[in-house]
């Protein structure tokens, strides 16, 4: 009972937002600069979740997100410009094809571990972004002319509902179980948990959305170009997911905000905005390792006066 | 006669990466943490050069030895600021902030010199020499006997000094080295110092033989050079040369047979097959997973 009434009431809320949101565009009291800056946002968030899922919840470190990132935007753009699909399919097929590369990555990559499986993983991403270089079907590394189809509506519910997906997985026996790995793998292991099977879903799932989000990208910003999705590109994803709390949802949404805001204010000071990102990781590793908000979420500080453990 | 000259460039490349991945080696060996900065030392190593030769006119060993130096400093303050609280932290917090290390060094570099690449100065007239009938250029032959007394040097402080001594101590384990006395931050701090060294004096080479120079340039042989150092079996320092040069090699022969888009691609892939096949490297050992 009281678990969808809390549903409903974030329902409500979310709608809220959006609705005031898309009233100010259609009145044409927000510029086109912030209508950009809200999908950006949206676009951050996806991809902040999605990469929640498998360093937050499963614990498995991966730092090649923008590898799925490019599927996920080259495929929809591909289907869009080349065949002449509708929007809604395309994301659907370019994030269907990013699960199937989280697939590809995931199976070998689950011999490694911490380390080693991060630097896999940037490889993979490395070498996902060389092949789009050289093929010259999506033209090479001139790019890709994509028709701008991205709208704050599409944005708002993909966001909507990676974050659904992504909460209610993460509250399940699925999630409970990848949550136990990333505790500890060998305990979960012993009480009968299918390790391999649980750490290859988290992988698919969280490529899946980061192909919705590239998708979402590659409609919005007219052109795609394999350098754009370079390693700096999977670390900035990173950056969201380490700075809100390794294993919090709602910290990795309030982290893709924040510096969602911070860079699109720093936009003509590149070199700035990357000191201060790193400065930024470098404070927050050394002084809080577990993030701005740990592996809580921003709801269990409202509850300070009630008993029991915190839900993750 | 071709491939013979080929192959000194793949070896000539292979020792840069071989220079570097000692460094990654030792380090790894030593803390078992990836310091993605060391790429980033690299490069300043390679500018520090650049300015000691082009704007204060110092000799080409001079320059070496003035960026090695230099390089042990900025990298024994990396680990004394950054890395020394991290000892017991988490791997992922580890290495996360040498993800942000790395990122502050090339963009403070970034910041207060422009993202303009420069031009190495030509410090030798390089003449052709033929041996067996391939040309090989004395510049190759610098490179490579630069680096290779650079690895005699190092497999002398490794395994005939006090410091070589306490630095194996440190890594076969660091607690029981404690106990026997040795000062171990000291210790770790002197690995960073040479590891820094060596790969300052790879940026050096670098400019040299590439002649061009950028504030990124440090990621591609960083990353390439972190491959070698898990293809010879990370914390091994022959792995870490073998290693190097084998990656040269095979990437100067991917060059050569017309895929030179795919050189890079080849890298990881090397990466990836090395990481499933055989995690623990060329001259590893398996170890088994304990609780």
């Amino acid at each position: 009972m009281k678990k969808s009434k809390i549903f409903w009431g974030y329902a409500v809320l979310a709608l809220v937002i959006y609705a005031v949101v898309q009233l100010l565009i259609s009145n044409g009291s927000i510029q086109f600069y912030y209508q950009n800056m809200f999908i950006a946002m949206c676009i951050n968030i996806i991809l902040a979740v999605s990469l929640h899922v498998i360093i937050g919840v499963t614990g498995q470190f991966s730092i090649g997100h923008a590898g799925f990132l490019a599927v996920g935007a080259y495929i929809s753009a591909i289907c869009t410009m080349k065949f002449d699909m509708p929007f809604i399919t395309a994301i659907l097929i370019g994030a269907l094809v990013a699960a199937l590369a989280g697939l590809l990555v995931g199976i070998p990559s689950l011999r490694l571990k911490g380390d080693y499986l991060a630097i896999a993983t940037l490889g993979f991403a490395e070498i996902i972004r060389i092949v789009f270089v050289n093929t010259d079907y999506v033209g090479g590394a001139a790019g890709l002319q994509v028709a701008h189809q991205s709208t704050w509506t599409y944005a708002f519910f993909a966001t909507f509902i990676t974050i659904l997906v992504i909460s209610n997985f993460t509250n399940s026996r699925h999630g409970r179980a990848c949550i136990s790995i990333r505790e500890d793998e060998i305990a979960a292991d012993a009480m009968g948990i299918n390790t391999t099977y649980y750490k290859v879903v988290a992988f698919a799932i969280g490529s899946f959305f980061a192909g919705v989000a590239g998708a979402i990208y590659a409609h919005n910003y007219y052109i795609i170009q394999p350098t754009a999705f370079g390693f700096l590109k999977s670390f900035d994803i990173l950056i969201f997911v380490v700075l809100g709390g390794l294993g919090s949802l709602s910290g990795s949404v309030i982290a893709a905000v924040l510096l969602t805001f911070v860079s699109t204010y720093l936009q003509d000071f590149p070199e700035t905005r990357m000191i201060i990102y790193s400065l930024i990781l470098i404070l927050v590793m050394l002084y809080r390792p577990t993030g701005l908000l740990g592996s809580k979420e921003i709801t269990a500080y409202f509850k300070i006066g009630k008993k029991g453990g915190t839900r993750v | 006669m071709e491939w013979i000259q080929q192959l000194v460039n793949g070896i000539s490349l292979g020792s840069i990466y071989a220079l570097i991945a000692l460094g990654y080696t030792m380090v790894y060996g030593i803390i078992k943490l990836i310091n993605f900065a060391h790429g980033d030392v690299f490069m300043l190593g390679a500018f520090i050069g650049f300015y000691a030769i082009a704007r204060w006119e110092m000799n080409v060993f001079l320059a070496l030895i003035i960026a090695m130096i230099l390089c042990a400093v900025i990298g024994v303050i990396i680990e004394r600021v950054a890395y020394k609280r991290l000892r017991n932290a988490t791997r992922i917090a580890a290495l996360i902030t040498a993800i942000g290390v790395s990122l502050l060094i090339e963009y403070t570099v970034i910041f207060f010199r422009g993202p303009s690449p420069e031009a190495y100065p030509a410090v030798f007239a390089t003449k052709n020499i033929e041996i067996f009938g391939a040309q090989i250029s004395t510049l190759a032959i610098f490179i490579l006997s630069v680096s290779i007394f650079l690895m005699i040097l190092l497999q002398f402080i490794v395994h005939k000094t006090k410091i070589g001594k306490a630095m194996r101590a440190v890594s076969h384990d660091a607690d029981a080295a404690r106990l026997m006395g040795i000062n171990v931050d000291n210790t770790i701090s002197a690995t960073f110092a040479i590891g820094s060294a060596l790969a300052g004096a790879a940026g050096v080479i670098f400019g040299i033989y590439y002649t061009r120079i950028d504030p990124l340039m440090g990621i591609m042989p960083g990353i390439k050079a972190f491959i070698a150092a898990v293809l010879g079996g990370i914390g091994i320092i022959p792995g870490a040369m073998v290693g190097g040069l084998l990656l040269g090699v095979v990437e100067t022969v991917v060059s050569a047979l017309g895929y030179s888009l795919w050189r890079d691609a080849a890298a990881f892939v090397i990466l990836i097959l090395i990481l499933i096949l055989r995690p623990a490297g060329i001259f590893g050992k398996n170890t088994r997973e304990k609780v």
